[in-house]
């Protein structure tokens, strides 16, 4: 435990870096490293560059799959769905007899208790880019991102503001990929990455398609 | 500030419903709807059994050997787990069980059960400042990163993988590969200060430096 106003020395900042960007130190010792991030630029130095690695690591782009992938995926997978479906057909044979006649005696209620309560959902509320607009977020002066409050990632902390989601794409920011990653795989599992792996897929059938032709 | 409404503004619950509803018709017997229930988490498979296996042909094979193994354990899968964290668990332990069996990590076996106890110093570099997000359009640069990452050793690769990764939290991390927290947060640590050193090496000899920034606005 570090009290508020210690000073803390590289080697420790060194050993709770991690910490540090996980949230993870207490309110002591956190204040005590900020402290000295003003003063050390050896360490503001590895703190930036720490949190760069988490950033480009953590975008979905870093991950590449080789060609076709996912089209012999589909297809194991279809082979692997008829199986079951003929071993499920063999069960069901059986399963739906019984399962009728204990419907009938009363004793079990099917389904509810297998289901999760579904929200009800307007079709309305579905933001174009999945980030609800009124979020507040915060911008700093020297980076094109804007993240929520609390963010591990967030650069040049004395030029914070705050502002809402509407306001900072307005202004040309992008979305950190971190702590807003989950508005960003929501939008873009509904809508622009499937359109993406959609023109992906379609390359690779075609390139595929023309070797077989060769 | 008036807040949005967290259920009708929210899309990922649009989204999880959708997946809820399905893998509830997967788990009554419509098979042939379990693609489209694992596409958005297909590259994520790969890129855990990547990690573990650094094999494309055997990730690509262990991919689909835990996507089957999933469909046949579905019924199994219980609503308050993630289902991507779920799936990832089940590749972690495909991946694992496959290099156990063809013992290919005999050479780093060695130092894969410890943690190297003495502290790290991170080099000095000059300022490395936010990268922003386009540089990720360069494949030169996606492959440097990607190169960085494979000359870990694999304790710290696959950590690093499956908590900056794949965003599991450390408490699944240490699940999936078997380890404590602590182990966790040690190797972390070390990953990403081993990275960082990789690449602010590799910036300040210029591979960085040659990317299509706009005029004026070199971001560190």
């Amino acid at each position: 435990m570090v009290n508020e106003g210690n000073v803390v020395n590289c080697e420790v900042v060194w050993r709770e870096i991690s910490n540090y960007l996980e949230g993870e130190v207490d309110p002591g010792l956190r204040a005590a490293m900020d402290g000295h991030f003003h003063t050390c630029a050896h360490c503001r130095s590895v703190l930036e560059g720490t949190r760069n690695v988490i950033q480009l690591y953590g975008d979905e782009r870093m991950i590449e799959v080789p060609s076709g992938f996912g089209r012999r995926l589909e297809r194991r997978l279809a082979r692997g769905a008829q199986l079951r479906s003929r071993a499920w057909s063999t069960w069901s044979a059986w399963l739906l007899p019984v399962a009728a006649l204990l419907l009938i005696a009363g004793g079990v209620r099917v389904a509810s208790s297998h289901t999760m309560p579904r929200p009800v959902l307007s079709e309305l509320a579905q933001p174009g880019h999945g980030i609800p607009a009124d979020l507040p977020v915060i911008v700093t002066a020297d980076a094109r991102v804007f993240h929520v409050a609390g963010c591990g990632v967030i650069h040049n902390k004395q030029t914070e503001r705050t502002l809402t989601a509407k306001e900072a794409i307005e202004q040309g920011y992008a979305p950190c990929t971190r702590c807003l990653r989950k508005y960003l795989e929501t939008a873009a599992r509904a809508g622009s990455t499937l359109q993406w792996e959609a023109e992906t897929y379609s390359a690779e059938e075609e390139a595929y398609e023309n070797a077989k032709a060769r | 500030m008036a807040q949005p409404n967290a259920v009708l503004n929210n899309p990922e619950t649009a989204v999880l419903t959708r997946e809820q509803d399905l893998i509830a018709r997967v788990q009554r017997g419509e098979h042939e709807l379990f693609y489209e229930l694992v596409r958005p988490y297909e590259r994520r498979v790969y890129a855990a059994a990547l990690a573990i296996l650094r094999n494309e042909s055997d990730a690509e094979d262990v991919a689909q050997e835990a996507m089957l193994k999933a469909l046949a354990n579905l019924r199994q899968f219980r609503a308050e787990a993630r289902f991507s964290t779920w799936l990832i668990q089940i590749t972690v332990n495909e991946a694992l069980m496959r290099r156990r069996r063809e013992r290919t990590a005999m050479t780093e076996a060695i130092d894969a059960g410890r943690d190297d106890e003495g502290e790290y110093t991170p080099r000095d570099f000059a300022d490395w400042r936010e990268i922003p997000s386009e540089a990720l359009e360069r494949k030169e640069v996606r492959q440097k990163l990607a190169q960085a990452l494979a000359s870990l050793d694999r304790k710290y690769r696959e950590v690093f993988v499956l908590r900056d990764m794949e965003q599991l939290n450390i408490q699944e991390t240490a699940e999936a590969l078997g380890i404590s927290v602590a182990s966790v947060k040690t190797r972390l640590l070390r990953a990403r200060l081993m990275l960082r050193d990789l690449l602010a090496g590799g910036w300040e000899h210029g591979w960085f430096s040659r990317l299509p920034f706009e005029k004026g606005s070199k971001p560190w």
